[in-house]
C-alpha cells in the first residue's frame, strides 16, 4: 500500500469528452467503414445469386425441350406377305425380314393417312417418309417380332419424327434456317404442318429420354440418358463399397489409434494433397494400372468406380476424421474410465456420435463423383455410345458403359443441334441427381446433429 | 466394552490400497511429478490439494492410467493397487480401469439413456447374467449415486437432458456400476452449483464405506469437510501428507501453511 502513495500518478486527469450524442470522427469513420464492408458483403452475394438464376434459367429454358418429343401417329397394316412369307408365324423367319422390309409399310401408311385426312402436298411417299424417323423401322421391327400374332392386322402406332421435324415443331427449325439443309425441305415442312393441325402429328412427353438408350448420330430424337444412368448407379455402388468401408476404417485408426509420429504426420499431409489431385490424374492412374496393367474391361462401370474410389477416398477420409475429431475427447474419457477398451469406446460411443458427419462427407463425395467426367475420358467411358441397356448385375458391372457427365459430353461433342438440347436435358438430369444427394446430406445433418 | 475395542482397532489398522513409490511423470521435457510417495489407505477419502497445474490431476490419472492415452506422457516408479505394480507390462489397463473406476471434472454422461449409461459398464464386463439382474444393478447403483429417486421414472430420458448436479451424481453411479475397489474423482465439483456440491460430497462421505475415494480439489473447505487424509501437492513435489486435522489445523511444512492461509496458490 505505501508503495503506491509514494509515486503519485502525475498524469492530468483526463477531461470529459464531450457529448455522447455527437459523434466524433473517429467514430464517424469506422462506422462508414463497416457500412462499407456490409455493402460490400451483399454485393458479393448479389453476383453469385445472379450468376445462379443465370444459370438455372439458361439450364431450365435449353434442357426442357429433350423432355418432349413430336410424334407421328399412324396405323400401320402388317402385311403377311411381306413379313412372314411362309404364313407359320415362326421367330426365325420374321427375324430374317430386315428393317429395309418394313420401310415400304410405313410409307404406306403414311400416305394412306395424308389421303385420308386429305391433305394436298407434291411430295412423292418417298419425301413424305423422310419426315419421320430413322429409328421407326427398326421400332417397327422390334414390335412386331416381339408381337408376332399381330402380323396381318392393322395396327395403330406412334412414331418418332425426324429431329429436324421435332425442332420445327420446338420452334428451333425455321423455313428459313433449312434453306441449305438437305435433310428437309419447304413441302416437308407444310406437309408438317398440315399433319399438326389435323392432330396425328403432335408434341408429348417423353420418357425415352430418360429411361432409354443412346442413339447414333443419325437419330438424335431417340437418344435416351437412361443406360448411361445405369452405368453411373453401377459406378456408384462401387464407390460407395469400397470408398466408405476403407475411408472411414483408415481415418478411425489415424485419428484413434495410431501414434502422433514423422510417418503418419506423412500420411496425414498427404492424404490432404491428394484431395487437391486433379480429377484427371486418377483417371490416367486408372489407365494404367486398372485396364493396361490388370487388364480390366475398357469403358466398364467397375473400373470407372474404382478410378472414383481413389477420387473419393481422400474427401472421406478427411469429413470422417473431422467429425471424429468433433467428438468431444470427454466420452472417450467416460467410456475409459468404466473399462473400455479403445476399440469399446471409438465403436459404442465415438462412431455413433460421428456418423451422421461420416454419412454427409460420404454423400457429398458420392454427388462429387457423379458429376466427375475427366477421369472417365481416359477409360473409355467416353465417347461409347451406350446403346444397350445390360443384361444382368454382372454384365452392368462389367459390360462397357457410358455414365451421365460423360454421356452429356458426348452429347454436346455430336453436330447435330438436336444433341445440344439432350446436352442439357441431360445436364438437368444429373442436377436433380446431385441436388437430391445435398439435400439427403444436408437433412442427416440437421437431424441427427447432437449437442454435449 | 470388547465391541468398542474392535471398531478402534478397524479404524486403526485401515488396509493399504494403493501405494506409490518414487514416481515420476514426464510430459515430453516436463517434469510434472517429482519423487511422489504416498500411501492411500482402504475405505478413506484422501484429498489432494494445490495451485493450478501442481500435478495433482496428473498424478491422480496415473492410479488408473488414464495418462497412457497421452502420447508423450511417460510415468516411472511404482504404483502398488494391493501390492501389484499396475505399471507392469502383464497389467492390462483395460482391466485396471474396472477396479479404478474414476468420475472426472465435467460430467460427461454418454448421449444415450440414463439406463444405458449406467448399464454400460456391466454390460462390457459381463457383471449381470440377464436383464433382471441387470436391472437391479442399475437401481442399486443409481441409489448408491443417491439420484434414483430424481430418476427411476425416467431412466429412458437422455442422461445428457439431467441438470448439472444429476449429470454428475449419474456420473459417479456409473463409476460405482462397474463394482470398483477405488474411485478416483477430479474436481468432481467444480461445475456444481453449491446445493449439487453438498449433495455430492455428502455422497463422498457415504461412499467411503464401500470405496477408498481419492478426490482432487480446488476447495479447501471441500477438502476439510469430506476427507480424512489429505496431500498438498506444489510444482510437483508432494509437499506434505497426513491427517487432514493436522494439515489444516497444524501444518509442518511451511508451503502447506501459505498455501492454506491463502498466500501462495
Amino acid at each position: 500500500m505505501t508503495d503506491i502513495s509514494q509515486t503519485p500518478d502525475t498524469t492530468p486527469v483526463a477531461k470529459p469528452k464531450g457529448s455522447l450524442f455527437d459523434k466524433d470522427a473517429r467514430t464517424k469513420r469506422r462506422n462508414a467503414a463497416e457500412g462499407r464492408f456490409k455493402l460490400y458483403g451483399i454485393a458479393a452475394i448479389g453476383i453469385g445469386l445472379l450468376m445462379l438464376v443465370v444459370l438455372v434459367t439458361k439450364i431450365v429454358t435449353a434442357g426442357t425441350g429433350a423432355f418432349q418429343q413430336s410424334f407421328l401417329e399412324l396405323s400401320v397394316e402388317l402385311k403377311e406377305d411381306k413379313l412372314d412369307k411362309k404364313g407359320n408365324r415362326n421367330i426365325e423367319d420374321i427375324k430374317k425380314v430386315s428393317t429395309f422390309g418394313y420401310a415400304p409399310l410405313i410409307s404406306a401408311a403414311l400416305e394412306a393417312e395424308v389421303q385420308k385426312l386429305g391433305i394436298q402436298t407434291d411430295l412423292k411417299p418417298k419425301g413424305m417418309g423422310k419426315i419421320l424417323s430413322k429409328a421407326t423401322q427398326a421400332d417397327l421391327r422390334n414390335y412386331v417380332i416381339a408381337n408376332p400374332d399381330e402380323i396381318g392386322n392393322t395396327v395403330s402406332f406412334r412414331f418418332l419424327v425426324n429431329s429436324r421435324v421435332d425442332g420445327y415443331m420446338k420452334g428451333r427449325v425455321t423455313r428459313e434456317s433449312i434453306a441449305n439443309d438437305k435433310s428437309i425441305s419447304v413441302p416437308q415442312l407444310d406437309l408438317v404442318d398440315q399433319l399438326r393441325d389435323a392432330g396425328v402429328l403432335y408434341k408429348t412427353f417423353n420418357p425415352d429420354f430418360i429411361f432409354g438408350s443412346d442413339a447414333s448420330d443419325q437419330r438424335p430424337e431417340a437418344a435416351g440418358i437412361g443406360v448411361s444412368m445405369l452405368g453411373s448407379l453401377f459406378m456408384m455402388l462401387v464407390v460407395l463399397a469400397l470408398a466408405l468401408p476403407i475411408g472411414v476404417a483408415a481415418s478411425i485408426y489415424l485419428e484413434e489409434f495410431a501414434p502422433q509420429n514423422r510417418l503418419t504426420d506423412i500420411i496425414e499431409v498427404n492424404i490432404s494433397n491428394l484431395a487437391a489431385v486433379p480429377s484427371i490424374v486418377f483417371g490416367i492412374l486408372g489407365l494404367a494400372v486398372f485396364i493396361n496393367y490388370m487388364h480390366l474391361p475398357t469403358s466398364a462401370p467397375l473400373v470407372g468406380g474404382l478410378v472414383l474410389t481413389l477420387m473419393t477416398l481422400p474427401t472421406i477420409i478427411i469429413s470422417t476424421r473431422a467429425s471424429l475429431k468433433a467428438v468431444p475427447p470427454s466420452i472417450r474419457d467416460a467410456a475409459l474410465g468404466v473399462g473400455a477398451s479403445k476399440m469399446q469406446s471409438v465403436f459404442h460411443h465415438v462412431l455413433p456420435l460421428a456418423a451422421p458427419g461420416i454419412l454427409t462427407g460420404t454423400i457429398i463425395g458420392l454427388a462429387q463423383a457423379l458429376g466427375e467426367t475427366a477421369p472417365l475420358l481416359l477409360i473409355g467411358m467416353v465417347g461409347f455410345i451406350a446403346s444397350n441397356p445390360p443384361d444382368g448385375i454382372v454384365a452392368g458391372f462389367l459390360s462397357p458403359n457410358s455414365a451421365m457427365p460423360a454421356q452429356i459430353y458426348e452429347w454436346s461433342k455430336r453436330a447435330d443441334p438436336a444433341f445440344y438440347e439432350r446436352a442439357w436435358g441431360g445436364i438437368i438430369i444429373l442436377l436433380i441427381f446431385l441436388v437430391t444427394m445435398n439435400t439427403i446430406a444436408v437433412i442427416l445433418r440437421r437431424r441427427f446433429e447432437r449437442r454435449w | 466394552m470388547n465391541d468398542m475395542t474392535r471398531v478402534e482397532r478397524t479404524v486403526d489398522s485401515k488396509a493399504i490400497k494403493i501405494a506409490a513409490n518414487d514416481v515420476q511423470v514426464h510430459y515430453g521435457d516436463t517434469h510434472a511429478i517429482k519423487d511422489v510417495n504416498v500411501e492411500i489407505e482402504d475405505k478413506t477419502v484422501t484429498a489432494f490439494i494445490g495451485p493450478s497445474g501442481c500435478g495433482k490431476s496428473t498424478f491422480l490419472r496415473c492410479l488408473n492410467r488414464m495418462n497412457d492415452t497421452i502420447d508423450i506422457c511417460r510415468v516411472t516408479g511404482d504404483i502398488l493397487l494391493d501390492g501389484e505394480d499396475i505399471y507392469d507390462k502383464r497389467v492390462d489397463p483395460v482391466q485396471l480401469r474396472a477396479k479404478v473406476g474414476m468420475v472426472f471434472q465435467k460430467p460427461n454422461p454418454f448421449p444415450k439413456s440414463i439406463y444405458d449409461n449406467v448399464a454400460y459398464g456391466p454390460r462390457i464386463h459381463g457383471l449381470a447374467k440377464n436383464k433382471a439382474e441387470l436391472d437391479e444393478l442399475v437401481e442399486k447403483s443409481l441409489r448408491r449415486g443417491a439420484i434414483w429417486d430424481e430418476v427411476k421414472d425416467r431412466l429412458d430420458a437422455p442422461g445428457t437432458g439431467l441438470s448439472g448436479g444429476q449429470q454428475q451424481r449419474l456420473c459417479i453411479a456409473r463409476a460405482v456400476a462397474t463394482e470398483p475397489e477405488v474411485l478416483l474423482m477430479d474436481e468432481p465439483c467444480s461445475a456444481l452449483d453449491p446445493i449439487a456440491t453438498a449433495q455430492v460430497e455428502e455422497l463422498i462421505d457415504d461412499l467411503r464405506k464401500r470405496y477408498s475415494v481419492v478426490i482432487v480439489t480446488h476447495s479447501m473447505q471441500q477438502a476439510a469437510r469430506v476427507s480424512q487424509k489429505t496431500a498438498f501437492f506444489h510444482l510437483g513435489n508432494l509437499v506434505e501428507f497426513g491427517e487432514t486435522g493436522q494439515i489444516f489445523t497444524n501444518p509442518e511444512d511451511p508451503r502447506t501453511e501459505s498455501y492454506i492461509t491463502g498466500r501462495i496458490g
